[in-house]
Formats: structure tokens, C-alpha cells, sequence
């Protein structure tokens, strides 16, 4: 029986400036069933659902949705086609209550004015028991829960009549039992003959929930397998297009480490932050890394990391707790102090915080440390040209042109522009957030090399990285973050994939060395 | 480019885009805006039953068609350089001054002070200086307020600015009628030192119009905006802090010193802006002489796209406007450049990035 499916995509094209994202990338999904669509970070798996969501149009290629050629359709055809789309970043209102928020935009009315409150609660309450998305409609957005918010998303689109539904990285910021919940109502609303499309790169999960899978790697579609006549490893080399090997080339050990040497790497002793709902996101956390040493930290998004990095750099104040470079109290010191002290900062927000877009690749290669780049006051043009010239060329930015606007770059190079800068300084300790999140697999191992090469010079390094198997490659000892604590502390020989998961995921508790 | 990729070891470059390419996304979008300015331009005038190409040319002979009239020209064009500058300034920090007109009064109430209170026979460059220098810091103060308040508590400029616009424009009017006006008038004495000397003391042909030395004090003042934003490094941090403030703090620049920088800056330039009326034209303070300038300055500041050289041509190009509706006052409503000058600042606004993206994919397409 050929069934028409549900989504068919083919040949699907888009490019950003020189980025190309998609390119003849596939997908088909039937009705009813729940469909993983897998790929690392950058694979091009967003834009893709971004064009069958008509949030954006193809260079190329062709979209159907039910057998109908939907090709290049705005959001408000694609929202009455019945696709709904459950972003990664909540779209709500939060100063409005649930109800609210849900018939925003088709609101319930009495004598076509006023809001009938009452009828869109019921009309809530209704598909809230139906669905098994338990959620009270008079409670305010900005009272609930990270998990309670995304119920909130998932009703959203059921209540513009949404068939099908597609998840972009819904687990990244959900507890264990969230995940566990949000699993029995995507298979309810699978029963009901929805069809679920769920974005992630856990294969744990698509294990777990779905019937079919799509691999993406590099903008391209590299398989379509069932999920029942697969292994997690085989997904994984079609993701990453090779064995994977968690162990890259380390082990070198810094040679003539002694007691008298005067880096002492950074320590950080009962640190605190506090949250914008006044809750501690990094509840009493000591640790410390040793020169010659890469601590990395593993965790669920959301659980603290972003906000640690950030009280260490510098960019959120903490409430309690000491931070010291090589025995120097930093704590209270700015930004630009700290990098005297020796900081370095690869940033995970490439395109906000570590790069400006306008500027030229020139002068992102100062930011920063743009004042040894002066003499009285004016730039030195000649030395801005000579470190650009430098960092271009060890680091291989291409294109090579200095005087080219970062915006003009793709991602691995903007990343390279960015890690240039921060290891072609004096430092002795570095922090690295994802320092290879959506760059491509060469430059990954590029920047690797470089981590490890910094290692091999006596920096302490901290490494946070969404990808298990980089903290696993890279790390001589491995924290996991969970709820704003560490979790445990292991020697990188004793973690594996499954170790970690299951503190990751608050099974399993240890004390924090 | 994706060629490229494949050698083996690539050499750095400092290619900057070709200049062809650079002429063409500076001029192109603006006179698009222009021409259609003058399109609906044209339609006015119609509707008024004229015909445009005679008004046109009385417009043109009126203001850069004799000396007068250019002259005329030229001293408005000073007054809103100062004041363009000083909203350009601002924006690059992503700040947004609209308070351009009590700071210009404020620096010409100061400079006028400053010409009453300095002996007969300072020499000109000294007295100019002091003048200058006090209009400068009576601009900045005005302009420190706001920054201040925007700092330290999170007030916004925009609030904040419009409001001391009508505090200090208040003040100043109390002070004049109060305590130093001329009786029968709203303005001070004449001052004793700084007078600058008119076009028309070097060429006779300009007599009778108001231009001064002041245009070229505000074509320095320009070059000095243009050295500071783009050569030195107080000027990369206030880009920076206007393009994305995030990143600017996370390169260790404190975000709040360089706005407080920036405003006071920004309201130092129009504070001296008061030179141009104060020592160069009427050689007095007088109530009121700021008005409108200062909002003018913000089209004179988005037609010149935030550069220094931008905002001058832009300058020259709103004081035609505003001395056209003069010369063709006999045929047309002079209100009809009001109208025209809303137009252009719209048709910029809206037509530039506009017809700067079909550039862009055209040349992608071509590139291809």
C-alpha cells in the first residue's frame, strides 16, 4: 500500500550568504507515525523545518505536505495546513495567562469585542484533558515551570488545529520526569493520528520514541532507516560520517609540571548566582583546574552552565563564593581586569557576544584586547593588520581577507576568528563554551587541536560542551551539572556515555570533589 | 571562494570591497530617495498649478544660483552640520539624542556670555577658542544629564532628552527676560570679542548673507568626528557599543562609561553649533534662534547614513531645501519644503535599505 505521506521535502536548497545550509536535503514522514530527525549541531535539520513551517522560502526544491504542493507557503498557510511548530525558545507572552496566551490572535468573543474568558478557559481545559497536557488556564506564563511553558507551546499549535507537529530540541531544558511526561503525551497524541516530527541529536531519545529516522549531516540528508532495524552506533557514524572515536590524540602529559611553577589555574570556592525568578542557578559550586588540565562539564542545557561561565568571565554577578586566576581574587573585578589576570573566554554565543558582525575580521581579531592595539589612544593600523595577517594565516580563516566583515563568514570561520583571538593572547586559563557548536567537522578538529595544544602548554582550561562525546575526547576530568551543582567530578578513564547520562539526568547523585 | 578552500596555504589579503561597488551602495540608494522626493515633489507643485521645472529652477537660482542666496546656503548648512554631527555621534553608540536643540541654545547661550564677559581686543582665536570651548561644555552638560540618568538609573535618552528640551529652553528664556536682554527684546547685548568675520568681509558678493568662518569650524569639528570614530580606539569601543552592546561587554568595555562618553560628547557638538548664530551672524543671544534645528539634525543625520562627511552633504542638502522654500515663496507655499523635506527623510528611511538589498542580490546574482 503506498500511503501518501505526510511531509515529503525534495531537493530542498537554502543558503545564508556563503553558508549554504541545506543542499538537496530530504525528508518524508508518514502520517501517524513519530519521525526523529537527527544530525549534529548546524546539519541544517532547523532550516529545513523553518521552510515546511513557510517561515522561510527554498532556493530549491520542493515541499508537499498531504500529496499538495506547498512549495514556498507563508507561516499562515502552513499554520491552516495543520503544521505546528514547538520552537526551542518559548514564544509566549508572559505577563498573560495561559488561556491567554492560547487564543492569541483567534480569540474567543462575546458580541464580537469583548473576550469571552471564560469560553477560551473551557475551550483549554478541554483539549488540556483530551491530550493529557494537564495545565491549569488561569495561571500566569511567568509562574510556571521551564517543562509546564513548553506544555503550554505543544497546546498552543494542538489549538490551531495542528496535525502535524514538529519539536525542535524539546528535551534540552527538561528534567528526567518532564522528558518521561512529554513522551506519553507525544504517544497519545500519536494514537489520536498525528504525526510528530522530533528535531534532536540524542539518540537515546530517538531510541526511545520514534518509528523512523533522518539523518542530516552538513546540510545534506545522509539516511532514512527505521528505527527498529538500527543501532545508536550506526546512527551516530552517519551523523558525524565516520567511526566516532572518543578518544582524540591527547594524553600528552605537559612536561616539568612542578609545585613551584607560578600559575595556580583558576579556582573557584562556593560559588553562587542567583536567577532572574531569584532561585540560585549555581548553588555553592567549588572546583578548581589545574594548569596543563581540561576540567570538562557535561549537563543538560539549562542547568547552570551558561550562567557559570558567564559569573567567571565576568558577565553576571554572583551573590556569593571567590573566583581566583593563578591565587588572584578576580570576583569583583571587570571584564577587562580579568583578562589582565590571564582569562581567556571562547563565548557560547558566537553571533551576540564573541563576534561583531559589522566589524571587520581585522578588528575581531582585537576585541578585547583592543588597547595593546593603540598608542595614545589611536589604533595602531599597521599592528592590527600584522595580527590579523598572523592569525589568518596560522589559523587558516578563510576567505583570507581581513578587511572582510565577519557577517561574511561561516560559522566555523567566524569560530576560528574567534579562537584565534582568545589563544593568540597571553592566558592561563581559558573557558570554552561550545567552542565548536555549529562549525563544521573540520574545523571541530581543528579547534580540538588547539584545545589540546593549550593543554599541552601548561593552560587550564574549562571545557562546556553540549556534545557528550567532545567533553568525553578532550577532558582529563569530567563534572556534570545538574540543577546549578555539580553532580560528580570523574577522572575522564572512568565516564562513558551512560556514567554521565545518568547523573545527567539526576538518577544518579555522587558528591562533587 | 569555495575554490579557494581547497589550496593548500591561503595568503592573507586586505581587500577592501571594490571601490565601484562602495560608490555604488553609497550613492545609488539615496538619490533613488531623492528622485523620489522629487516625484512627489512634482506632484505638489502640479497640484498647485505650477509647473515643477520652473519652480525647480527658481529654487536652484534662489539658493546655489547667486552669492546671496548661497551664502544663505552655506549658514544653514553650518548650524544643522553641528547638530547632524552631534545625533550621528550619539546613534553610532546607539544612543538617541533628540535633545540636539537645547544643548545648540545652551553652547550659543554660553558662547555669548562668554563674548560679553571677554575684553574688547581679545585676539579672535583666543576669544574664538573660549567660546567654543564654553558653548562645547555647556552643550555637554545638557547632554551629560540624560546620559547620567540613563546609567545610573536606566532612564531613556529619548525621554529624557525631549523633556530637558523644554527645561533648559525654559530657563534660558527666564534668564534672558530676566537678568540680560536688551529691553523691548529677547535677546543679550551685542558681545565685545569673537566676532567672526562674514563671507561677505572677504568677497563683497556675499553681502548680506549670514555665512562665517563658522563653516569652517564645522567642517574641522567633522574631520575630528571622523578621526575619533574610525582611527582611534575610544572611537572602536563606541561602535561597538552601538553595533551589539553584548559583545562590546564581553571585550571588557564598560558599556555604561562610553555612553556616558558618547551623549556628552554628542551634546558638546551641538552645544558649539551656537557659534554659527552667536559670533558669526547676529552677534547676540537670542531666544529661539536654536528652533528646529535640533530635530532637523536627526534627518540631516539619517540622510547622511551616521558619517561625519555624510551628515555635511546632507547638511547642504536640507539648507537648500529650507532656502528654496524662500526663493519660491512667490509662486508655491513655502510650506511646500516643509513638506518636501518629510518626504526625502521618509523616501530615505524607507527606500535606502530597500534599494541597498536589490544591489546586494544583484551583484550575488551577477556573482554566481
Amino acid at each position: 500500500m503506498s500511503e501518501t505521506p505526510a511531509i515529503r521535502m525534495e531537493g530542498i536548497e537554502k543558503s545564508f550568504g556563503a553558508v549554504r545550509a541545506n543542499r538537496g536535503a530530504s525528508l518524508e514522514v508518514m502520517p501517524g507515525e513519530i519521525h526523529a530527525l537527527v544530525g549534529e549541531n548546524g546539519a541544517g535539520k532547523s532550516t529545513l523545518m523553518r521552510m515546511l513551517g513557510g517561515l522561510m522560502k527554498p532556493d530549491a526544491g520542493r515541499v508537499e505536505v498531504f500529496g499538495r504542493d506547498v512549495t514556498g507557503w507563508s507561516t499562515g498557510e502552513a499554520i491552516s495546513a495543520g503544521i505546528g511548530i514547538v520552537h526551542q525558545h518559548f514564544m509566549l507572552v508572559p505577563t498573560l495567562s495561559v488561556a491567554e496566551n492560547l487564543v492569541l490572535g483567534c480569540e474567543p468573543k462575546t458580541r464580537g469585542v469583548v473576550l469571552d474568558y471564560k469560553r477560551a478557559s473551557d475551550d483549554v481545559r478541554k483539549l488540556s484533558t483530551e491530550t493529557g497536557l494537564v495545565i491549569a488556564p488561569e495561571r500566569l506564563i511567568s509562574d510556571l515551570s521551564v517543562g509546564e511553558a513548553q506544555r503550554v507551546e505543544i497546546l498552543k499549535v494542538l489549538f490551531r488545529g495542528a496535525r502535524i507537529l514538529v519539536l525542535d530540541e524539546p528535551t534540552a531544558v527538561l528534567s528526567p520526569p518532564e522528558v518521561r511526561e512529554l513522551w506519553a503525551v507525544l504517544r497519545r497524541l500519536r494514537d489520536k493520528g498525528d504525526t510528530i516530527v522530533l528535531i534532536t541529536h540524542r539518540l537515546d531519545e530517538v531510541v526511545e520514541i520514534s518509528s523512523a529516522i533522518t539523518v542530516m549531516r552538513a546540510g545534506q540528508t545522509v539516511a532514512r532507516v527505521k528505527t527498529s532495524e538500527t543501532t545508536p552506533a550506526e546512527i551516530a557514524r552517519l551523523m558525524v560520517g565516520r567511526e566516532v572515536s572518543l578518544s582524540a590524540g591527547k594524553r600528552v602529559q605537559p612536561s616539568g609540571r612542578t609545585g613551584s611553577q607560578p600559575n595556580q589555574g583558576l579556582e573557584v570556592r562556593n560559588l553562587s548566582v542567583m536567577g532572574s525568578r531569584g532561585i540560585r542557578v549555581i548553588d555553592d559550586v567549588s572546583f578548581s583546574v589545574k594548569p596543563g588540565e581540561i576540567l570538562g562539564i557535561a549537563g543538560v542545557e539549562g542547568n547552570g552552565q551558561t550562567e557559570l561561565i558567564e559569573a567567571l568571565a565576568g558577565l553576571r554577578s554572583t551573590s556569593a563564593g571567590e573566583i581566583l586566576i593563578d591565587g588572584n581574587d578576580i570576583t569583583r573585578r571587570s571584564v577587562a581586569k580579568r583578562h589582565d589576570a590571564g582569562l581567556s573566554h571562547i563565548p557560547e554565543d558566537r553571533l551576540r557576544r564573541a563576534l561583531i558582525l559589522e566589524y571587520t575580521v581585522a578588528n575581531n581579531l582585537i576585541l578585547g584586547v583592543q588597547k595593546y592595539f593603540s598608542r595614545n589612544g589611536v589604533m595602531d593600523r599597521d599592528r592590527v593588520k600584522e595580527n590579523a595577517a598572523r592569525a589568518i594565516t596560522s589559523f587558516d580563516i578563510r576567505p583570507p581577507n581581513a578587511l572582510l566583515a565577519a557577517r561574511a563568514l561561516s560559522g566555523g570561520n567566524q569560530q576560528k576568528v574567534v579562537v584565534a583571538r582568545e589563544m593568540g593572547r597571553g592566558f592561563s586559563v581559558l573557558l570554552a563554551s561550545q567552542p565548536t557548536r555549529g562549525v563544521d567537522v573540520g574545523a571541530i578538529e581543528f579547534i580540538h587541536q588547539q584545545l589540546l595544544n593549550a593543554r599541552a602548554q601548561g593552560k587550564a582550561i574549562l571545557l562546556v560542551s553540549a556534545e557528550l562525546n567532545e567533553v568525553l575526547a578532550l577532558s582529563d576530568r569530567i563534572a556534570v551539572m545538574y540543577r546549578g551543582k555539580f553532580a560528580t567530578v570523574l577522572p575522564s578513564a572512568e565516564a562513558s556515555e551512560d556514567v554521565l547520562g545518568e547523573y545527567m539526568i539526576g538518577t544518579k547523585k555522587g558528591s562533587a570533589a | 571562494m569555495s575554490a579557494s578552500s581547497l589550496a593548500g596555504e591561503a595568503k592573507p589579503t586586505f581587500a577592501a570591497a571594490p571601490w565601484r561597488e562602495r560608490a555604488e551602495e553609497a550613492l545609488i540608494p539615496p538619490l533613488v530617495a531623492l528622485l523620489v522626493a522629487l516625484i512627489c515633489g512634482d506632484l505638489l507643485i502640479l497640484s498647485y498649478g505650477q509647473s515643477p521645472a520652473a519652480v525647480y529652477r527658481m529654487l536652484l537660482e534662489g539658493t546655489w544660483g547667486n552669492a546671496y542666496g548661497f551664502g544663505q546656503v552655506l549658514y544653514k548648512a553650518t548650524t544643522l552640520a553641528f547638530t547632524g554631527l552631534a545625533v550621528s555621534f550619539g546613534l553610532r553608540a546607539g544612543l538617541f539624542n533628540i535633545g540636539g536643540e537645547s544643548q545648540l541654545a545652551a553652547g550659543g547661550f554660553a558662547a555669548a556670555l562668554m563674548g560679553l564677559v571677554l575684553p574688547v581686543g581679545t585676539p579672535l582665536v583666543l576669544a574664538l577658542l573660549i567660546c567654543m570651548v564654553a558653548a562645547g561644555a555647556a552643550g555637554g552638560v545638557v547632554g551629560a544629564v540624560p546620559a547620567y540618568l540613563k546609567t545610573r538609573f536606566g532612564a531613556h535618552e529619548v525621554i529624557v532628552t525631549i523633556m530637558l528640551n523644554f527645561i533648559v529652553l525654559a530657563l534660558l528664556n527666564w534668564f534672558i527676560a530676566g537678568h540680560l536682554h536688551v529691553p523691548e527684546t529677547l535677546h543679550t547685548p551685542e558681545i565685545h570679542a569673537g566676532v567672526l568675520p562674514r563671507l561677505a568681509d572677504i568677497d563683497s558678493r556675499f553681502h548680506g548673507s549670514a555665512a562665517n568662518l563658522a563653516l569652517i569650524v564645522a567642517v574641522l569639528v567633522a574631520t575630528a568626528v571622523w578621526f575619533y570614530l574610525f582611527r582611534t580606539r575610544g572611537g572602536y569601543d563606541l561602535r561597538a557599543v552601538g553595533l551589539q552592546p553584548q559583545a562590546a561587554e564581553y571585550g571588557g568595555i564598560s558599556v555604561n562609561r562610553v555612553w556616558m562618553r558618547a551623549l556628552t560628547f554628542s551634546g558638546a557638538i551641538a552645544g558649539m553649533g551656537g557659534i554659527n548664530y552667536v559670533l558669526g551672524y547676529k552677534h547676540y543671544y537670542e531666544d529661539g534662534f536654536a528652533s528646529g534645528a535640533g530635530f532637523l539634525g536627526i534627518a540631516v543625520a539619517l540622510v547622511g547614513r551616521n558619517h561625519p562627511f555624510g551628515v555635511i552633504i546632507a547638511a547642504f542638502f536640507f539648507a537648500t531645501l529650507s532656502q528654496g522654500g524662500l526663493a519660491i515663496h512667490a509662486f508655491v507655499p513655502k510650506q511646500m519644503m516643509d513638506v518636501l523635506q518629510g518626504v526625502v527623510i521618509i523616501a530615505v528611511a524607507t527606500a535606502v535599505p530597500e534599494v541597498r538589498r536589490i544591489l546586494r542580490s544583484a551583484r550575488r546574482r551577477s556573482d554566481a
